[in-house]
């Protein structure tokens, strides 16, 4: 999902130029706030962490591997501040020593993977996490967030190719949310199975994750508010009547062009459900139904993975001691 | 992993010792150029290419692995103009996307292999980037490595301790592996805090 070069215009480049360094400049003051000294090296190890897990295969059918992408699985490792910095950092990292992804959209793909995997990844970890009691909650929480940020992640970056005339909205979306849906069962898979792998060799690292109090809601908020903002910036314009607002216009100005075939053949085709009448309406059901179906899918995941907890009270890793301090 | 990386950096020619904000602010010009300029101007694409040339040839850079890489990482590129080629309607000619992209890519390749990353860090923090962004970036950079080397011993420990690969178990046991980097990174970095107040780190 990296954007090389050239593929974002400049108006784009600079909102997301802009969007970027503001909310990492937020997620820097956030984790100077609440960061101990003793876990500043941390980011830089965990940023190193996630540069080398990302080049650890998975494989896939015939031949083909996947690899993780790491946004929700840091956050609900470090929390959404510091997940935002080391994300950042490896980004960085990857322009500039690897030249993957673009010097002119690295605010695009910070934007996209730093900002905005590891927010919806670490909202919807929280979420889920909060209903879900114990491990097997936080594993269903994981998998379902990982899946989530990606499909999120996927539409910016398709806003952005629009908003930038590169790849019209329809071919891009269907393009990018069609690959997607797929790569980020991946993702949620690994991302799930991973934080197990720590929960079996060291809970105490997880223990002060995700029920130390959420951060001071004021910030996160503020964040939020910015990820909504370009979502909405790149996404809304295009999203808004749905079947394409230029194409349903020309439908009205009576110069109808044939339509584009999506890039890909999509579940239900073009995303919408047979038999409803409306497009809006059929589009929203079937997004819908396919975030219902991959949580449920997530649960189920967990409940393969995690046996059923014999003593419920006994070592719960998620409610510790109240620490000394 | 390693092949990606800039292994021969070319020491013994003027290019490297250039100082690095020249180059850094060379190259985003070249950058910034080639992605945002208008197509009509023939003239700029083809001097940012005859200027890499020229680096590459100056520099006795090592052209096969910078072809190399420039082909490993340009996958996005062929999809999204492969997806351009395929829907002209609406989308930008696939041909000056790949062209700008390409140019751009070579341009940072070429940065990256004149640049020693500590430079271009030293760069940064004079710009007025954050201390505890650069510090994360520079901590980043020395554990890369550190850590890539762990995980690739981990995974021959592990190939030579499971005598059959059982394939429904290949992503338990990379997650495990995953896992345990991270458990390792953690503890790694409690010891680099250790070591870094021993030198007198505020």
């Amino acid at each position: 999902m990296h954007l090389p070069d050239g593929f974002i215009d400049a108006k784009t480049a600079l909102a997301t130029g802009v969007l970027a360094a503001a909310g990492v400049g937020l997620a820097l003051r956030q984790v100077r706030i609440e960061l101990p000294p003793r876990r500043v090296p941390l980011l830089g190890l965990a940023a190193a962490f996630l540069f080398a897990a990302q080049l650890v295969n998975f494989p896939v059918i015939g031949g083909t591997s996947g690899h993780l992408v790491g946004g929700a699985l840091v956050a609900a490792l470090l929390g959404p501040a510091a997940a935002i910095v080391v994300v950042t950092t490896v980004l960085v990292v990857q322009c500039f020593l690897f030249a993957d992804g673009g010097v002119t959209a690295l605010g695009a793909n910070i934007f996209n993977m730093g900002i905005v995997t590891t927010l919806s990844g670490y909202a919807v970890y929280l979420a889920v996490a909060r209903v879900l009691p114990g491990l097997r909650g936080r594993v269903a929480a994981l998998a379902f967030a990982g899946w989530c940020s990606t499909m999120l992640a996927a539409a910016a970056c398709a806003g952005q190719l629009a908003w930038s005339a590169a790849v019209p909205w329809r071919v891009g979306f269907s393009a990018m949310a069609g690959v997607h849906a797929f790569i980020g069962l991946g993702e949620g898979a690994v991302s799930a199975l991973i934080l197990l792998a720590i929960a079996r060799t060291r809970p105490d690292l997880l223990q002060d994750s995700p029920d130390r109090a959420a951060p001071p809601v004021g910030r996160f908020v503020g964040l939020g508010l910015l990820a909504g903002l370009g979502l909405a910036l790149f996404v809304a314009p295009f999203a808004c009547p749905w079947p394409d607002g230029l194409e349903s216009v020309a439908d009205h100005l009576g110069f109808a062009r044939p339509a584009a075939a999506p890039f890909l053949p999509a579940l239900a085709a073009d995303y919408r459900w047979p038999g409803l009448a409306s497009p809006g309406v059929a589009l929203a059901v079937a997004g819908a139904a396919g975030v219902i179906s991959v949580f449920v899918l997530a649960i189920a995941f967990s409940r393969l993975l995690v046996p059923k907890p014999t003593r419920p009270a006994g070592r719960e890793p998620e409610r510790p001691a109240p620490a000394p301090s | 992993m390693t092949e990606l990386i800039p292994t021969v950096y070319p020491v013994d020619r003027p290019v490297y010792r250039w100082p690095a904000g020249l180059k850094l602010a060379g190259a985003l010009v070249m950058i910034v150029g080639t992605a945002l300029a208008p197509f009509a101007w023939r003239a700029w694409f083809v001097g940012v290419a005859a200027v890499l040339v020229l680096l590459v040839v100056a520099g006795r850079l090592p052209f096969r692995s910078l072809l190399l890489r420039l082909l490993a990482l340009s996958p996005f590129v062929a999809g999204v103009a492969l997806s351009a080629a395929l829907n002209p309607r609406g989308s930008a000619d696939w041909r000056v996307l790949a062209l700008r992209s390409g140019l751009c890519l070579a341009t940072v390749l070429v940065l990256a292999q004149t640049t020693p990353f500590s430079a271009m860090l030293a760069m940064l923090r004079r710009v007025g980037i954050p201390a505890l962004l650069v510090t994360t970036l520079a901590l980043m950079h020395r554990y890369l490595f550190v850590l890539g080397d762990e995980s690739e011993r981990m995974r021959r420990a592990r190939a030579s301790r499971t005598f059959s690969g059982d394939r429904r178990l290949v992503w338990w046991t990379a997650a495990t592996v995953v896992g345990q980097l991270f458990v390792r990174a953690f503890e790694r970095a409690e010891r680099v805090y250790d070591a870094m107040c021993a030198r007198g780190w505020r």
